[in-house]
């Protein structure tokens, strides 16, 4: 293990932190993102929502919207040529709604037109006679259950042909009535958090010669999209042809179709392109968010604060269509006991059908909401027996030869003690020097609501705990394409891969794996699309692992093919050949001929699918499994100021250790780790979507509130490097758990600091100063 | 939509003479937020920016700086800290940088949210706002009487506002805002104070707390007698708890504000009387302690 907390920029090889390839464009401004795609004669579309969280459609008159100059063609349902539904899991989302409206902004109707005012005026043009129904708007009640795991609500309608119930994982592990000396019990509710991502959705469909599309779009997952979309089409994958666009961030929030097909359709049907943008409103209601979650925990302890059990209840909001929610709800599931060794364990999680705004995929996947209740009782166990809070943490936490509640075997490092030790142990910051009043160090900021009056100190810690990668069965691969050849006397590599770059640094590390497997300098990326194969998704902190994986693979077989060319010329078998710097050298024999030389005009080319270790389905009953590919670990400490009078918060310091197995890029790790802490910093102190009576009140960034630098401090990071055998260079996937760990050690400081509960997230000011609470998803 | 660039002011009010139905453009920071957000399309911009004489303030014979409609809230930062504190407080909470070189107090004032920062230092220093038409000339509406309801405002449909009269101040000011984020936040409930230790008044403004800005009357005049009758002003000692705390009640009873998606009606009563004793308190603090007075 080697510990790092400086990086460098040096030649550009794995464990280098070489400069972005796309990054003087995205700096300059001169990056093309997936809304400035432009094409002569292409057309604007626009989408008309609905209104209503749940509604009959009686009819819908689109001939006001067809009268107007410039509309080239308005589509609804009735000209879906494939199946009208899709979705990640199972297909029950339409592509524009039939019978029914499932939730506010739920795509009723299309519209191109030669200008995007135009288009979007006459979307407004086409007149939809509705019937409003009354709206299911909370998990609990939806699966007709009136009590925490208690069934017994008769004549709850169903949203869907079965039931509201999307999915229950059940958990079942030792002893089923254990005894413990004291008993915690917590209640927590999580709010709707939007990813945020500054792209709007966007893209831009062609309709080729051959009767296909070709779609350039941001995205997170090229080959599920295409699949989706030849479904909703009626065309096969030779057809629908899918180029990654400029992705403007991403964090799960486009791992769901949103203007794919819409644009298609328009397209195909006036055999013009057609281009798609979303604005900012659109947007809040175009992607899905993170699950709103109510969770119910008893922890049972003995006197020296060894966990004895855990009996936990959680209730994910999936909203109107099931998008992600059967694998978020197995998330919540799995790891919603936290990094911790816990012998006896009860959890039912479910996912229910509401009709709310669809919730899916978003960075954490499920763990964020268990991880603030996990952690809260953790402080509550601790402040009950009178314990040190990282102390109860470290005595119960887990280590490599651990089981976690499935019966997974931790077969890796599992550093918890470490990584709470190390935060522990970096300095804190100075307290606020009242001699030297400077707003921006204040609650509230240059708003000058406190000099330091009411304002108290809290210190929290909490730990992250993330599967990475698909589990319970899925078969997650992906797929790279090698090709080395010479170029004007110089070797220079192609990389081909559907995997997207979505701004997380993937384009940097496949360079770097190049340079390092082939000593080749040049290394040339194709644009991601679909002629190549499926890259799996990025997310669930994958790509490295897995694309990076099978970029390792297939460098190695074209490694082995240049070494066969080599002994070729050589003449006989040589040992111990390297590539370096463009060529080839053995070991025992010195230099071999440079690749120039060697290669001449052979062009080496290998195409390698690349799976990470198979995974294995949960049981129905008890949740026993190796249903994960690996675990992921990180621990923050945070500092809070709060104005315990107004209820304003400044976090004066977020410090992260996280283990990363092996730092590819240690700027792009480090670079996770505070957008991560940031992420996780905006869901505890200010992120959500409000949701009354199915309806969005706050679909703007002037109500969405998001973390500005002023509410962001320093943070301190360092990084761990304990190798996971199974992985690639030993790596772990970085990108998820410092959102999941950041927001809960905040809510432990900030109890401290405010003796309040706190048991809504985000905080509001009210609930920080002991008032009444308000402003939250209606029960 | 139709864009007129008037290249001075009576070009600008004869347009709008001619074309009520335009809508005045200065910084933007509203109109265009507007624009792309909403389907309300004005049937013509008028573009205020290529007028000189807005964005430029002066000060009038009586102590009083007349501010360009087109002043921004940089400038007020920049160049009027001293005279017009309060104001340069509420200016540094606007937006980010961005919106600060750009947003304007005459946009400010057009828009006339009930959550406008500029709002509530002009009523506590009881400001004059100039408007003018082409056919009646110019006229000052008095700051109390200029909110007329959520985001309306006195103007007649062919006028335009000229300028803002703001007194110099003679005494110290304060402007606290709440809101959820330490920056770039529109405001939960905002609180402006002035002390006039010329005339010994005491002003004050509450944003975000009522369908438009107000005063907060009876703890003006409270505090105002108070500090008259005590003798306060002239004794600089510091201020009885009692009396911030009287103060603080009555400015939170002023306020009329109601639940929504930023905040709800209790807590921003409750927030109003923190800010009022804070700010009433550094207020006088400043005063007490400096000496600094007009008298
Ligand atoms: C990101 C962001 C953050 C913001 N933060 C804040 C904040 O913290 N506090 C705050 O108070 N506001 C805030 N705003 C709103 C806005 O910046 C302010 O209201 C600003 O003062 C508007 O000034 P402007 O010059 O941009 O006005 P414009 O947008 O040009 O105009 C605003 C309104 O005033 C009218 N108008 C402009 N000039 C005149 C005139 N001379 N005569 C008659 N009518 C006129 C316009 O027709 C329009 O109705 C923010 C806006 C944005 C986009």
């Amino acid at each position: 293990m080697t510990l790092r907390t400086e990086s460098s920029t040096s030649t550009g090889r794995i464990g280098d932190s070489p400069q972005r390839p796309d990054a003087t464009l995205k700096v300059t401004g001169q990056f093309a993102y997936s809304s400035d795609l432009w094409m002569e004669g292409m057309l604007w579309g626009s989408t008309l929502r609905s209104p209503h969280p749940y509604a009959r459609i009686r009819s819908i008159d689109i001939a006001p919207a067809l009268a107007m100059a410039g509309v080239q063609a308005v589509l609804t349902a009735d000209d879906v040529p494939g199946i009208n539904a899709y979705g990640l899991d199972h297909p029950d989302q339409p592509v524009l709604a039939e019978d029914v409206v499932r939730y506010q902004g739920e795509p009723v109707a299309l519209v191109a037109a030669d200008h995007p005012e135009v288009a979007r005026l006459a979307a407004e043009r086409i007149v939809v006679d509705y019937e409003q129904l009354t709206p299911i708007t909370d998990a609990m009640t939806a699966v007709g259950h009136v009590d925490w795991n208690t069934p017994g609500r008769t004549g709850v309608p169903s949203l869907h042909p079965d039931g509201n119930l999307v999915r229950h994982v059940k958990i079942r592990t030792g002893d089923p009535d254990p005894k413990a000396d004291v008993v915690i019990i917590g209640e927590y509710d999580v709010g709707m958090q939007d990813q945020a991502f500054l792209g709007p959705e966007s893209g831009l469909a062609v309709p080729a010669e051959d009767g296909g599309i070709d779609l350039y779009v941001a995205t997170q997952w090229l080959h599920v999209d295409q699949k989706q979309i030849c479904a909703a089409l009626g065309l096969g994958p030779d057809k629908v042809r899918l180029t990654l666009a400029g992705v403007g961030g991403a964090f799960g929030g486009r791992e769901d179709l949103s203007m794919h097909v819409h644009a298609c359709l328009l397209a195909i049907h006036t055999g013009k392109p057609v281009k798609i943008v979303y604005n900012r409103a659109e947007s809040f209601l175009g992607h899905v968010h993170r699950h709103p979650a109510r969770m119910r925990y008893e922890h049972g302890v003995r006197r020296d604060g060894t966990i004895v059990y855990v009996h936990a209840t959680i209730y994910l909001d999936g909203g109107a269509y099931a998008s992600s929610t059967p694998a978020v709800v197995a998330n919540a599931a799995t790891m919603g006991i936290g990094p911790y060794d816990v012998p006896n364990v009860r959890m039912d999680c479910y996912g229910a059908y509401t009709n709310n705004p669809p919730c899916g995929a978003m960075r954490g996947f499920g763990t964020v909401q268990a991880a603030y209740a996990y952690e809260a009782q953790l402080d509550r166990i601790a402040a009950e027996l009178g314990l040190d809070p990282v102390g109860v943490r470290c005595r119960n936490a887990l280590h490599e030869g651990s089981r976690v509640p499935t019966g997974q075997l931790v077969d890796s490092a599992a550093p918890v003690v470490e990584l709470l030790h190390r935060v522990e142990a970096l300095p804190l910051p100075p307290p606020v020097d009242p001699s030297r009043l400077d707003l921006r160090e204040q609650p509230g900021g240059v708003s000058n609501t406190t000099h330091g009056e009411g304002v108290r100190r809290g210190v929290g810690y909490a730990v992250a705990f993330k599967n990475v990668g698909f589990s319970e069965g899925f078969d997650d691969y992906s797929t790279a394409r090698v090709r080395l050849e010479i170029v004007g006397g110089e070797p220079v590599v192609t990389v081909y891969t559907a995997a997207a770059e979505v701004g997380q640094g993937l384009v940097t590390v496949e360079q770097q794996i190049v340079r390092t497997e082939l000593g080749v300098e040049k290394v040339v990326l194709a644009p991601a699309d679909t002629r190549v194969g499926n890259g799996g998704s990025t997310s669930a902190s994958r790509q490295t692992y897995v694309t990076g994986g099978a970029l390792k693979a297939a460098c190695e077989a074209v490694r082995a093919e240049v070494f066969d060319v080599a002994q070729r010329c050589y003449g006989r078998m040589v040992r111990g050949l390297r590539l370096v710097d463009g060529k080839v050298v053995s070991d025992t024999e010195g230099g071999i001929g440079s690749l120039a030389d060697l290669l001449a005009d052979t062009v080496v080319e290998r195409t390698v699918e690349w799976r990470h270790r198979p995974t294995y389905p949960l049981d129905p009953e008890t949740g026993q499994a190796d249903a994960h590919v690996q675990y992921a670990f990180a621990a923050h400490r945070a500092v809070v100021d709060v104005d315990t009078e107004l209820g304003l918060v400044k976090v004066v310091a977020l410090d992260c250790v996280q283990d990363v197995g092996r730092a590819i890029n240690p700027q792009a790790v480090r670079g996770q780790i505070y957008g991560g802490s940031v992420q996780g910093l905006g869901l505890a102190v200010m992120e959500e979507i409000v949701v009354t009576d199915g309806l969005v009140r706050n679909a703007s960034f002037t109500d969405y509130l998001i973390p500005t630098i002023l509410d962001v401090p320093p943070m301190r990071v360092e990084l761990l490097e304990y190798a996971d055998p199974h992985a690639p260079y030993g790596l772990r996937g970085v990108g998820e758990p410092p959102t999941i760990s950041s927001g809960p050690a905040i809510l432990s400081a900030l109890r401290q600091a405010t003796r309040q509960p706190l048991t809504h997230i985000p905080v509001h000011p009210d609930h920080l100063i002991g008032g009444p609470v308000a402003l939250t998803n209606p029960e | 939509m139709e864009f007129l660039t008037p290249m001075g002011w009576d070009e600008a009010l004869a347009m709008k003479a001619d074309r009520p139905d335009a809508l005045p453009l200065a910084g933007g920071t509203d109109v265009m937020v507007e624009l792309n957000l909403t389907a309300h399309r004005p049937a013509a911009l008028l573009d205020l920016t290529r007028i000189p004489e807005l964005r430029t303030w002066s000060t009038t014979a009586n102590e009083h700086i007349r501010l360009g409609a087109g002043v921004t809230y940089r400038q007020v930062i920049d160049e009027l800290a001293d005279q017009l504190p309060g104001l340069a407080m509420a200016a540094r909470t606007v937006g980010s940088p961005q919106i600060r070189n750009r947003g304007t107090v005459g946009g400010n004032l057009g828009a006339a949210s009930p959550a406008g920062d500029s709002h509530p230092p002009l009523l506590a220093v009881g400001a004059q706002i100039e408007v003018s038409s082409k056919t009646r000339g110019s006229r000052l509406i008095p700051i109390d009487e200029f909110f007329t309801g959520v985001k309306r405002n006195a103007l007649a449909p062919d006028e335009l506002i000229a300028a803002a009269v703001i007194p110099t101040a003679r005494g110290p000011q304060q402007f606290s805002k709440i809101g959820t984020r330490n920056a770039m936040v529109i405001a939960v409930c905002s609180f402006a104070l002035a002390l006039d230790a010329h005339t010994e008044v005491v002003g004050t403004g509450i944003g975000s707390a009522a369908p438009t800005p107000i005063r907060a009357d009876e703890a003006e005049r409270y505090l105002t007698e108070v500090l008259q009758g005590l003798r306060l002003w002239r004794r600089r000692s510091p201020l009885p708890e009692s009396v911030v705390r009287r103060f603080a009640e009555l400015v939170a009873e002023a306020a009329a504000p109601i639940d929504d998606v930023r905040g709800t009606a209790v807590y921003r009563r409750h927030a109003l009387s923190v800010l009022a004793r804070r700010t009433l308190t550094w207020a006088w603090d400043e005063y007490w302690a400096t000496g600094q007075s007009a008298a």
